[in-house]
C-alpha cells in the first residue's frame, strides 16, 4: 500500500529531528497521538497537534504518560494508527503499558527522544542510556524492535518503518532517537507519496464468530479483528490463549510467551538492519547507533589514513541485537568497539556475542553531549596495538 | 572538504535562532550545501545569553556541534563575552557596533560591525534586527549566496512581513557592501 498524498509534506524542508518524526508519522498515516509533555521530546507533540486537524488525526494531551501509552494502545484496537513520544522519566511511565502492548500485541510506535538520566537528569542534554530499558523496561520476557536514527531525515524514514514493523509483527515499536537529533535541524527531504511504502493493519478474513484474536497460525503474526462490525472479542494482560481469555497455567504461559518472543527471534534476518562499511577484510570494526553512528565517522577515517584496516557497522535496528552477524565478525577481526552514549549497554550484548573470540573495547560517557571523535580514535589505536 | 562553523549569540527575543535557521535553510535548501543546525536549550537561554551554531558543508555533516567557529556573530555583549575566546585563529567576527565593544583578538581575526537594531528601529520595527543582521552576514562573509539567503529569509519569517523582513536584509546587505569595500581601501 502507498502512502495517502493529503499525508504526505513533499518536497525539501530544514526541520528538527522531532518535527521530522512527527511528519514521519503522519506520513505513515498514524491518526491518534495521545501525549504529555516532556524535554527534549516535546516538539513532536507540539507539530503532531498542529498538523492532525489538517490531515483528520486526534491529538489528546494525556494526564500523564501512563495514560499516553494506554490511549495509543486503545486507539490501535479501535482501528487507526498510533503513536506516542517521551524522554526519561516518561519512559519509565510508559514501561508498564508499553508491556499491555506487547502482551495484547498492539501495533502501535514510541519515540523515546533519549536526554541523559538516571531520573530528571538531563533535560536539554543527549543520552543513549536507555538502551536497555527499551529491551528489559517492563516486566516479564519479551522480545523488542528498537530503531535508532542519526539524523532529521533517518527519523522521518523510521517512524514509517517502525509504522510498518508494528503492522507487521502486531507489536509496539520503539524508535530511539536522542536529543541531540531531536534538536538538531538539517534538510529532511520527504518524498512522493507513491514513493512511501506502508504495511497495512493485516485484519482477519475470517467471518465474526470464527475467528480469534490470537490465532494460532503458523508464522505467529495472527490478522487483527475489526472493531464495530460484529466481531466479540476480549484482550487482556492476563496470559491467554488464541481466544484472547486469561488461561492461569504454565502451559497456556509456555504459548503465550513463546509467541512473543518467537515472533521476533524467527524473523530476525528480516527485522535486523545494519549499513555496514569496508567490514570486509577489516582488522578493527566499530560498532553505533544514532546519532553516535556519526560522530565515530571521523575517528575511523583518521585511523584509515594511518593505514589501519578498519570498517564500521551502524545499526539501524538496536533491537533485536544483531546476534548472528557479531558472532561471524568475531571469528574474523581482531577487535570489535563499541561506541554509545552510555556506561555500556549495548556493548555487553556485542561482548556476550563475541565470547572470547576476538578483543572487544568500549568507548562511552554519562552523556550529556556526544563523543569527542578523538576519543574514538584513541581506543582505535589501542585496539591495533 | 569545505566545512565553515558559525557561532551566533545574543540574548532570548533577539531572533537569534531565527538567524541561524535561515542561514542553515539557505546553505541547505537553497545553495545544495549540507547545514547543521543546533542551539542553546535550557533556562539559561531564555531571556538572557543564548546561541545558535550551524555548521556548513560541501559534505554530510559528521560532527554536529560548533567547537571553534570560522564566524561569530554577536548581538549582544553577554554573547560575545561568553564566545568571544572559543573562535579559530582566522575567525570573522560580525556584531553590532551600539551593542557590543569588541576586546582584542589575534592578529588574523576580522571584525565587521555595524549598528543593526538602530537601522532596523530606522525602518520601523525593531524585531527585524537579526535580518539586518543576516544581510550584513551575507555580504562580509560571502559564505553563501545573496539569493539563497534571500529565498531563507523569504520562507521563514511570518506571512504578511516578508516585505519588511527583505527591505531589512537588503539593508544590511548594502551596508555590508559599502564597510567591505571600505576595508579594502584602506588595506
Amino acid at each position: 500500500m502507498k502512502a495517502d498524498p493529503k499525508n504526505v509534506l513533499v518536497g525539501s524542508h530544514y526541520l528538527d529531528g522531532n518535527h521530522a518524526c512527527a511528519e514521519g508519522a503522519i506520513a505513515a498515516g498514524c491518526k491518534f497521538f495521545g501525549g504529555y509533555p516532556i524535554t527534549p521530546s516535546t516538539e513532536i507533540a507540539e507539530r503532531v497537534s498542529r498538523r492532525f486537524p489538517l490531515v483528520g488525526g486526534v491529538f489528546v494531551q494525556m494526564e500523564d504518560e501512563l495514560a499516553s501509552m494506554g490511549a495509543i494502545l486503545g486507539a490501535a484496537w479501535g482501528g487507526v494508527k498510533s503513536m506516542t513520544c517521551t524522554s526519561g522519566p516518561g519512559f519509565s511511565l510508559m514501561m508498564e503499558n508499553f508491556g499491555l502492548g506487547i502482551m495484547l500485541e498492539t501495533p502501535c510506535v514510541l519515540v523515546n527522544v533519549q536526554r541523559g538520566g538516571p531520573s530528571t537528569g538531563l533535560p536539554t542534554l543527549p543520552g543513549q542510556a536507555d538502551m536497555m530499558q527499551a529491551r528489559w523496561g517492563s516486566h516479564g520476557d519479551y522480545e523488542v524492535i528498537a530503531l535508532a536514527p542519526d539524523s532529521p531525515q533517518e527519523s522521518f524514514e523510521l517512524v514509517i518503518h517502525a509504522f510498518n514493523l508494528s503492522e507487521k509483527y502486531r507489536m509496539p515499536v520503539l524508535v530511539m532517537t536522542d536529543e541531540c537529533v531531536g534538536h538538531m535541524t538539517e534538510k529532511v527531504i520527504i518524498p512522493p507519496a507513491e514513493e512511501i511504502e506502508l504495511v497495512e493493519r493485516n485484519y482477519t478474513d475470517k467471518k465474526p464468530g470464527e475467528a480469534w484474536p490470537y490465532e494460532d497460525t503458523k508464522n505467529l503474526l495472527s490478522p487483527l479483528l475489526p472493531v464495530g462490525k460484529g466481531y466479540k472479542f476480549h484482550v487482556t494482560g492476563l496470559t491467554h490463549d488464541q481466544r484472547g481469555y486469561p488461561i492461569i497455567n504454565d502451559e497456556a504461559q509456555e504459548w503465550n510467551v513463546r509467541r512473543l518472543i518467537d515472533k521476533v527471534t524467527k524473523n530476525v534476518d528480516d527485522i535486523v538492519w545494519l549499513e555496514e562499511k569496508d567490514v570486509e577484510g577489516a582488522e578493527i570494526v566499530v560498532m553505533a547507533y544514532g546519532i553516535t553512528s556519526r560522530v565515530v565517522q571521523p575517528a575511523i577515517a583518521k585511523a584509515k589514513k594511518d593505514g589501519i584496516k578498519i570498517g564500521m557497522i551502524k545499526m539501524v535496528t538496536v533491537w533485536p541485537f544483531p546476534e548472528k552477524r557479531v558472532k561471524e565478525l568475531a571469528d574474523k577481526v581482531k577487535a570489535l568497539i563499541m561506541v554509545e552514549m552510555n556506561y555500556g549497554q549495548v556493548f555487553l550484548e556485542m561482548d556476550r556475542c563475541v565470547a572470547g573470540k576476538c578483543q572487544t573495547y568500549f568507548v562511552g560517557h554519562a552523556g550529556g553531549t556526544v563523543h569527542n571523535p578523538e576519543d574514538v580514535y584513541k581506543t582505535i589505536k589501542e585496539a591495533v596495538k | 572538504m569545505a566545512t565553515t562553523e558559525i557561532r551566533i549569540t545574543g540574548f532570548g527575543g533577539q531572533g537569534i535562532i531565527l538567524c541561524g535557521y535561515i542561514i542553515g535553510k539557505a546553505a541547505s535548501i537553497y545553495n545544495n550545501q549540507n547545514a547543521t543546525l543546533t542551539q542553546s536549550f535550557g533556562p539559561e537561554a531564555r531571556g538572557s545569553a543564548c546561541s545558535a551554531q550551524v555548521v556548513v558543508s560541501d559534505d554530510r555533516v559528521l560532527y554536529p556541534y560548533v567547537t571553534s567557529p570560522q564566524i561569530l556573530v554577536a548581538l549582544s555583549r553577554d554573547g560575545y563575552k561568553t564566545h568571544k575566546d572559543n573562535i579559530a585563529d582566522d575567525c570573522i567576527i560580525v556584531y553590532d557596533n551600539d551593542l557590543v565593544t569588541l576586546e582584542k583578538h589575534g592578529p588574523k581575526v576580522k571584525t565587521y560591525g555595524i549598528p543593526a537594531t538602530r537601522f532596523a528601529e530606522e525602518l520601523g520595527r525593531k524585531i527585524v534586527l537579526n535580518i539586518v543582521m543576516l544581510g550584513f552576514f551575507g555580504a562580509v562573509t560571502g559564505l553563501i549566496p545573496k539569493e539563497a539567503l534571500r529565498q531563507g529569509v523569504e520562507t521563514s519569517v511570518p506571512p504578511g512581513t516578508q516585505e519588511l523582513n527583505l527591505k531589512a536584509f537588503d539593508k544590511g546587505y548594502e551596508y555590508g557592501l559599502q564597510v567591505k569595500k571600505k576595508v579594502k581601501a584602506t588595506a
